[in-house]
């Protein structure tokens, strides 16, 4: 079975939601008495997002050699993103100190390969410095 | 306001000393920027604008613009000495610049790329002092047809020269327009796209998106490799990093060209400094009496392409403010920041803020300078950016892109667009899906979305009115040329060479 590749899915993706912007400005006014309404300019855009999407998927299928994307070091840069996304999701309970801490802790000590205490000692320095700068210097509020 | 009046009041603005802390304090950020492969403009002027709204617009407008030039003089450091360009436009002056490093010659370059610099930015400044208010006098002539001609003709520009598939870059512009239309619709209540939040009702803001796409978006791209690149050494003291009368001599030509080719190229929209750099450096070399050596390391080979880098910032700012139509990345950023400081860039900016624009236009010409006296002696301190540890670098990014969000809104749902609009920002660099079509899709939409209902309105529902009027006519009949041109085989490959 012949392997897609990214233009393919990214275009699986845009076209899926370009069929649903065009769903969801069918149901909105589209021409009303004081001219065009809300349906208008998304149901146009939408119409050609899921074009071009559809012109993205078929030359990926007909292309003979399918396009290569290097995701060799895609691992680390999804493992970075999801680590931001726990901090972000733990703010709410630990407050931005805690969840900042321990995301740099987290990708000096695993992505960086740091000694731990070095990286909790330059983690906290970090963090430390946030606090003088934003909420002390600056009064800037935090989550 | 004539000419002199105007620079004098803009004079009385810039040389207040906060501002000129500000706009000190900005070229210096801009130059480290610059310094740092990864970390480009959009992505410090996006993190940093939620500050700015502690700032008087004033301020806040100095300093960002002293950021985006002052990237442009930091830029040509990590390519003359890593071989890397610190942001795109630098990319042409590794060809010369890291050459002449390696035959030990790294001062000079330094300094010829400073030099360069001060020149083509000064040269620029002093092209959208001049030619700023007569545009936005007769842009006044405009109404929404034009207006919205005007910002497809814009957006098919940047679409045209964002990337190598003119698919991509079309589906990521349209992606922009989505995003610009969730939240309330602009002349009736209705809800679109707002999957029953009530905080989208507002619409997504502006700051998430540039956040997420190119700060979080550069700093994932660039945690791939574990291991950073070393630099050539940088010579120490003044002496060894000026260029030699010879080097003046055979870069006078390049500081010309370089200048003015820059500027004009700097006002069309989507053409931006990095073709800008390219087309000053072929220029260069087709009239060079010794073409074969480029590439070899040539003075002038280092100078052209970062005086035209240079020189384009103030054709760029030409039609974001006159106009409301950024070019650019970064100039999108910088009218979003001007929106959210409650001014219309248009037409009538310059007569209703002279005082921000005189101020910005003169500020520029002592950022100018400051950075060149800072550059010649500071380009070694600045070169130790560069042994700032990854691993401590980008936890701050991402932390600075928290707090910058946060302290905007206020809301968690903004944080996890933001985690959201990071990862669409990685994807989009691997998958080769250019970002300048989504910001300026993004900043565009809902004026476009307007210019277009209200040009109907006009008509009573009819199109036609968008290509009878001539101005209107003109621009779109050459937003769809332009948007024709891949199907043309000559003219794509020159849009393809302009591009690799």
């Amino acid at each position: 079975m012949k392997a897609y590749g990214g233009d393919f899915w990214s275009g699986l993706a845009l076209g899926g939601l370009g069929a649903y912007i065009v769903s969801e400005a069918a149901g909105w006014e589209y021409l009303g008495p004081d001219g065009p309404g809300p349906g208008f300019f998304p149901l146009w855009y939408g119409i050609a997002m899921a074009g071009l999407s559809l012109w993205l998927v078929v030359s990926s299928v007909l292309k003979a050699v399918p396009e290569t994307t290097d995701w060799s070091g895609a691992r680390r840069a999804f493992a970075a993103w999801l680590a931001l996304a726990v901090a972000v999701a733990a703010l709410k309970f630990v407050g931005f100190f805690v969840a900042f801490a321990a995301l740099a802790f987290f990708m000096m000590a695993v992505m960086y390969r740091r000694p731990f205490g070095n990286a909790a000692i330059v983690a906290a320095c970090v963090t430390a410095g946030f606090y003088l700068v934003f909420p002390l210097a600056l009064g800037v509020k935090l989550p | 306001m004539d000419v002199v009046s105007g620079l004098l009041q803009g004079f009385a603005v810039a040389l207040q000393p906060t501002n000129l802390l500000w706009c000190l304090l900005g070229v210096m950020l801009g130059t480290v920027v610059g310094v740092m492969p990864g970390l480009g403009p959009p992505a410090t002027i996006a993190m940093l604008l939620p500050l700015t709204f502690l700032m008087s617009p004033a301020a806040a407008m100095i300093m960002l613009a002293g950021i985006y030039y002052g990237a442009k003089y930091g830029g040509s450091t990590t390519s003359i000495l890593l071989n890397v360009p610190g942001e795109s436009a630098s990319v042409v002056t590794c060809l010369d610049g890291y050459q002449m490093a390696r035959k030990g010659r790294a001062g000079p370059a330094l300094g010829i790329a400073a030099i360069a610099s001060f020149i083509a930015g000064t040269v620029g400044v002093l092209g959208l002092m001049l030619v700023a208010p007569p545009l936005a006098k007769m842009a006044l002539a405009f109404s929404s047809p034009e207006y919205f001609g005007l910002m497809a003709l814009g957006l098919a520009m940047v679409v045209l020269l964002a990337g190598r598939s003119l698919v991509k870059a079309l589906l990521a512009m349209l992606l922009g327009l989505w995003i610009a239309g969730i939240g309330t619709d602009l002349f009736s209540t209705t809800e679109r796209f707002v999957f029953g939040q009530l905080e989208l009702l507002s619409g997504v803001d502006f700051i998430v998106v540039a956040i997420g796409v190119f700060a979080l978006g550069e700093v994932l791209a660039c945690m791939e490799p574990r291991r950073d690149a070393h630099a050539l050494p940088v010579p120490r003291g003044l002496r060894n990093l000026l260029p030699t009368k010879q080097d003046l001599k055979d870069s006078r030509f390049a500081f010309a060209n370089g200048s003015i080719l820059g500027f004009l190229i700097g006002v069309l929209p989507g053409a931006g400094s990095t073709i800008a750099s390219f087309i000053s450096y072929g220029v260069e070399k087709a009239v060079s009496r010794r073409p074969e050596q480029f590439g070899n390391g040539v003075v002038e080979g280092v100078a052209a392409p970062e005086a035209a880098n240079n020189s384009e910032t103030g054709g760029a700012l030409v039609p974001m403010l006159t106009l409301g139509i950024p070019g650019s990345s970064t100039t999108a950023i910088l009218l979003a920041a001007l929106v959210l400081w409650g001014f219309k860039p248009g037409p009538l900016f310059i007569p209703e803020n002279p005082a921000l624009f005189w101020g910005l236009v003169a500020s520029m010409y002592v950022g100018n300078l400051m950075l060149l006296v800072l550059n010649l002696p500071l380009v070694p301190a600045f070169a130790q950016v560069l042994r700032t540890p990854a691993y401590i670098l980008y936890p701050v990014i991402l932390g600075i892109s928290i707090v910058g969000v946060y302290s905007a809104s206020g809301s968690m749902l903004d944080l996890f667009m933001l985690v959201g609009f990071g990862l669409l920002g990685y994807l989009m660099r691997k998958l080769d899906y250019p970002a300048a079509p989504l910001i300026l899709g993004l900043v565009l939409g809902g004026a476009m979305e307007r210019a277009l209902r209200q040009s109907l309105m006009m008509s009573e529902g009819s199109l036609s009115i968008l290509v009878t009027r001539p101005i209107s006519a003109v621009m779109l009949s050459l937003a769809l040329l332009i948007l024709l041109i891949p199907l043309f085989g000559k003219l794509n490959a020159w849009r393809l060479r302009a591009l690799e």
